[in-house]
């Protein structure tokens, strides 16, 4: 580049709403906004993603877990996983799609007590991956083992129909590098920041492992290490798309599951990739996180699935935090001058 | 209410839990006691009650430093806690509040200092310091009332800007639960420490807090739908409704009990203890609604439907 991009003045705030979140952040000549792609019908569930975040970025191991449920043993984005491959079996055809309040897509329920047991890990590796039973029809749910299937990839055979009684679901899930990011907005030490790739980052020489970008976050990525104390997410591989190289995930990825380039030229070529996929039938194809107008701007990292998003565990409706802010400090102005009022009031209204 | 069936993956949450532990939760209660009880020192610095002041201020210095405390021990790198004063950022009302309680805490130590002006020589320096601290005194102490307000009901807005689903829907409540929660602490310090003659204050400050706290807790509990159900059930509903309950009794044992110093003493403990139990029982209830994915994923499923039923929102 011959133009060094120019660091930002003040600490990022994204809770404007900003095309360019970069220039938002107070970039100058900021390069275009990168991002993945992550198209859910090509990943064949390697996890070679895993492994290579793991190794570029020196992310700790998080144990040997096995967690009984399906071949998906990492269990959730934590502070020791930065890509986690979802894995999905279910006894359903091919191209169903799973009534989105309704039905269970990941087999009958099992004994909540197995449920707990097959959830534990065995090293701390920050919030553990769970399964946290509420209600036990609600959430104690696991999976009924279905054999090793023979089917075929989707989209081939021009229908869904037929191909198998069951699938597998698989997606390769990251931080979303949200346009309006919840964790940046609240991080009180400016820890968190905008980078001028438009992409959301730690810096683990500043964050003092307050957690509230923890709980702030709609997707539940971000994460506190136990032992470390501080948080850890995806940097989309700062070092090295700083270099001019593609990041750890997607430069292993065997399939191009995993896309990185500009995100203009990803969501162009987003569109015509569900539509070939709706035209040869696979009817529950549909882009994720691809909306500028969603509840968090769109996201930086956004994916085509194939069936409804929480049978991925991810929210169907995400909403920045933040955006309700100016309601909630007049309310809580209100309450203030209740407050005030009430003492005024308890010592004028008597005399004793 | 939507039905309890959902899709989720294997359910498991899709939130993360807050990684925030007791003492997060002990911290709403202290810094609230902070802020009601500079409110009562305030009251009775300007309406002449000696010993309504000096109660507030002791009790505001001694909740303020134990907020610090706990602050600082929640972090996960408490060396660093420093590095909050880096910036100031509106957006980030952990922000927010660090500068609330970086103005507030050195106004209500000072007030709380002054107090000790009797007890020095009335000669030499420290002479000097007995005639100068009344009056450092009370600049501190209407300095401390001044920011209390906030300090009382920041902490509503700590937990709502979060994506934890019970606690952000409540956002347009919570405040009024933390303020009615640390009127009531404040006056639960005046009539604890302050003779029944002096009490008039504390006992009215104690009946308008709990009003507005009970208000608030109900349609905290009531107006969310799915989301109230975290307050209503499980150990939260216990504390909730522990705490509702000592603070009715703590203020019919105020009102009634106005003449005795020992049932206004034990009022007063009674409210204390209902501040300490709501408190908590609102943080469990958000815990506990980002534990479930039913809370993640039912109501925002309604939210799209009721989109798709009015397409131009
Ligand atoms: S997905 Fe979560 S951690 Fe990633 S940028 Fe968005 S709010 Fe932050
Ligand atoms: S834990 Fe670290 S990154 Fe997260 S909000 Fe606190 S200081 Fe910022």
């Amino acid at each position: 580049m011959a133009d060094p991009p120019h660091r930002p003045t003040a600490p990022a705030q994204s809770s404007l709403p900003a095309a360019d979140p970069a220039a938002g952040a107070g970039w100058v000549d900021a390069p275009p906004r990168m991002g993945f792609f992550t198209d859910t019908s090509v990943c064949i569930g390697c996890k070679a993603c895993e492994v290579a975040c793991k190794e570029w970025n020196g992310v700790p191991t998080s144990g040997l877990d096995l967690l009984g449920m399906s071949y998906d043993n990492t269990g959730a984005l934590t502070a020791n996983s930065w890509r986690h491959v979802a894995f999905v079996e279910q006894p359903r055809p091919a191209g169903h799609g799973t009534a989105p309040v309704a039905g269970n897509p990941t087999g009958g329920p099992a004994g909540p007590a197995s449920v707990a047991r097959s959830a534990d890990t065995v090293t701390p590796t920050g919030t553990e991956p769970e399964v946290l039973p509420g209600e036990p029809p609600a959430a104690a749910r696991t999976t009924e083992f279905l054999g090793m299937p023979a089917a075929g990839p989707p989209g081939r055979t021009g229908s869904a129909e037929g191909r198998s009684d069951f699938r597998w679901l698989m997606m390769s899930d990251v931080c979303k590098h949200c346009t309006r990011a919840g964790c940046l907005d609240v991080c009180p030490t400016g820890a968190l920041f905008r980078t001028e790739f438009g992409t959301v980052v730690v810096q683990e020489d500043i964050c003092n492992g307050c957690g509230y970008c923890v709980s702030a976050c709609p997707y539940g990525v971000i994460d506190r290490r136990v032992d470390d104390g501080r948080v850890w997410k995806c940097t989309l591989c700062y070092d090295r798309i700083g270099a001019g190289l593609t990041p750890a995930c997607a430069q292993a990825c065997p399939t191009e599951s995993i896309q990185y380039g500009p995100l203009d030229e990803l969501r162009e070529r987003a569109a015509v990739r569900v539509a070939t996929l709706r035209e040869r039938g696979e009817t529950q194809a549909r882009l994720y996180g691809h909306d500028p107008d969603d509840g968090v701007g769109g996201d930086g990292a956004f994916f085509l699935l194939l069936d409804e998003p929480e049978v991925y565990g991810l929210p169907p409706d995400p909403q920045v935090t933040t955006r309700d802010l100016p309601a909630m400090w007049r309310r809580a102005g209100l309450a203030a001058l209740a407050m005030t009022a009430a003492a005024v009031g308890a010592f004028l209204g008597g005399r004793r | 209410m939507p039905p309890a069936e959902f899709t989720s993956y294997y359910g498991r949450p899709i939130l993360k839990p807050p990684v925030w532990t007791w003492e997060i939760a002990a911290y709403l209660f202290t810094g609230g006691l902070a802020a009601g009880s500079s409110l009562l020192a305030a009251g009775g610095q300007l309406t002449g009650r000696a010993e309504v002041r000096r109660a507030g201020r002791l009790a505001a210095l001694a909740a303020v430093t134990a907020s610090a405390g706990l602050l600082v021990k929640d972090l996960g790198r408490p060396d660093r806690f420093h590095h909050m004063l880096r910036v100031a950022k509106p957006t980030s009302p952990m922000s927010v509040g660090t500068w609330i309680l970086t103005g507030y805490g050195p106004a209500a130590g000072l007030a709380a200092v002054a107090e000790v002006a009797p007890l020095l020589p009335t000669r030499g320096p420290l002479g000097l310091a007995r005639r100068a601290l009344p009056s450092v005194g009370r600049v501190a102490g209407l300095a401390a009332a001044v920011t209390a307000p906030a300090l009382g009901t920041y902490t509503a807005v700590l937990l709502a800007d979060t994506a934890v689903p019970s606690w952000h829907e409540a956002y347009a409540d919570l405040p009024f639960v933390f303020a009615g929660s640390a009127l009531a602490s404040g006056a639960g310090v005046g009539l604890l420490a302050v003779p029944p003659a002096q009490a008039g204050p504390a006992r009215r400050l104690a009946v308008a807090g709990a009003g507005l706290e009970l208000f608030g807790a109900h349609r905290v509990e009531n107006r969310l739908g799915l989301l109230g159900e975290p307050y209503r059930t499980g150990r939260p509903g216990r504390l909730l409704r522990a705490g509702r309950a000592l603070t009715v009794a703590g203020v019919a044992g105020a009102v009634l009990g106005r003449r005795s110093r020992l049932v206004s003493a034990v009022s007063g403990a009674a409210l204390l203890a209902a501040s300490v139990a709501t408190r908590f029982g609102v943080f469990h209830a958000g815990v506990a609604s980002a534990r479930d994915p039913k809370y993640t994923v039912l109501p925002q499923r309604a939210r799209l439907d009721r989109r798709a039923a009015e397409p131009d929102r």
